[in-house]
């Protein structure tokens, strides 16, 4: 019982509570640059949270062999050739995905959140839980940039889902979603990312201090979480 | 963490191990990927170029050969740009820069141009620029038509100083509020034609050339 409260602690401290995007405000870089639709971000998402959970694991299963003066070049090496090989591998077979996302696969690598992941979790924790960390700091993380994405595909482009079958074939081109406006430009330029990003954060404000206000007796602890 | 300091020894091996890991992974990635890569590549090659062939010709199994070729003034920069020559059947049917450069409102507008034999645009597609979103990328065909009205010009119709866009007494219509992204792919398309009127000859003959030689090495 014990173990299991603690790894729905990590689960929740990964996706809720230590958001990278929404709280530790890590990894903005692509975040702003590629959320211009659900299927950008979702897919950068996706590719930060593969990153994120191997090199947990792996970094896990090392983590004694470490040697403390060299960790910080290992974490490097080991998260650079990861995100190489995605790189490679995405390119091989989701090509049009590829091209559209270009530079910001290779740009996982300056990600600071699987950095903050490696040092905070993987390097402290038993593989499971370093693992469940990872993946739900990445899929935290994915939610952010498909809401993000979402928000700016709706009020930029007036569609939704649009390009799905690039990430998951073609039975998903139904899926896509015309509205009845032509869109903002505002959103899609990078000012549009901003306004969404303070949009999604006083968000996620709110709803922490809505639940402290009803929970008294845990309000101490997400009042500093939303700070 | 009784063994967390270690000795020199020990740090060097464990760097050496992960290093090698990492190569390893690496190419063994770059093994499974190198030959689907090539392929992709070469697909999107083969679907950009017959964007912008005649319809008649397209998803036709045409030899296409590359060369290379520069000219300062018609192509913009010193850079080379690769010209494709299609042939069917041995005769030189069609060209199509890839790509031709002019200088745009941000950035350089790469164009990529299709231009039958005797002439005649067969398409144009802007396939990499950076300019305005919201005007100047209107030039994109998923945004706006505006790229296919260059479809079925040449140097003869319009007569080539009616070459410009209307602002300047011209025949092509410019995007509203970009005009000067409009202008500059008007002359990118109109020097590629000229660079095609002056040199078609040499480009077939090239491509002959070239073919012949890559016949003979089979």
């Amino acid at each position: 019982m014990q173990n299991s409260n603690g790894l729905r602690e990590v689960v929740a401290v990964g996706f809720w509570r230590d958001n990278p995007a929404l709280v530790q405000l890590l990894g903005l870089c692509p975040l702003l640059a590629v959320t211009t639709s659900v299927v950008n971000g979702l897919a950068l998402g996706l590719a930060t949270s593969s990153v994120l959970v191997v090199t947990n694991t792996v970094i896990s299963i090392m983590r004694r062999a470490l040697v403390p003066l060299v960790r910080i070049p290992l974490y490097v090496l080991i998260v650079a050739s990861l995100v190489t090989c995605v790189d490679l591998l995405s390119n091989a077979l989701l090509d049009d995905l590829h091209e559209t996302l270009g530079l910001f696969i290779p740009l996982i690598v300056t990600n600071c959140a699987l950095l903050a992941q490696a040092e905070t979790v993987a390097s402290r924790r038993p593989v499971h839980e370093a693992l469940l960390g990872g993946l739900a700091t990445g899929l935290g993380f994915t939610a952010v940039l498909a809401a993000l994405g979402a928000l700016r595909e709706v009020f930029g482009h007036g569609t939704l889902f649009a390009g799905m079958p690039m990430l998951v074939g073609e039975r998903a081109a139904g899926l896509e979603v015309h509205l009845p406006f032509g869109g903002m430009l505002v959103a899609i330029l990078p000012p549009g990312a901003f306004f969404g990003l303070a949009a999604l954060l006083a968000l996620r404000s709110w709803l922490t201090r809505e639940r402290a206000a009803r929970t008294p007796a845990a309000a101490p602890a997400s009042a500093e979480a939303a700070q | 963490m009784a063994n967390a300091e270690g000795g020199p020894i020990r740090t060097l091996l464990l760097v050496g191990v992960i290093a090698a890991a990492a190569a390893f992974a690496i190419s063994a990635s770059h093994e499974f990927s190198k030959d689907r890569i090539a392929a992709n590549r070469r697909a999107r090659l083969i679907a950009s170029l017959n964007s912008v062939l005649d319809p008649a010709l397209r998803d036709r199994d045409l030899a296409t050969v590359r060369i290379s070729v520069t000219d300062k003034e018609l192509l913009g920069g010193g850079e080379p740009v690769d010209v494709y020559v299609a042939e069917d059947e041995g005769q030189p049917v069609a060209a199509v820069f890839a790509t031709a450069r002019t200088e745009g409102y941000n950035s350089t507008i790469h164009l990529l141009i299709g231009v039958s034999r005797d002439g005649v645009l067969t398409g144009v597609r802007a396939v990499s620029h950076r300019e305005t979103p919201g005007l100047g990328d209107a030039i994109d065909v998923q945004k706006s038509k505006w790229i296919t009205h260059f479809d079925g010009k040449s140097l003869a119709s319009p007569a080539r100083e009616r070459w410009a866009v209307d602002k300047d007494d011209g025949d092509f219509d410019s995007i509203t509020g970009a005009t000067v992204t409009s202008r500059a792919v008007v002359k990118g398309v109109k020097n590629a034609l000229l660079y095609f009127e002056r040199h078609r000859d040499e480009l077939f003959s090239a491509a002959a050339a070239a073919r012949s030689h890559a016949d003979a090495e089979q």
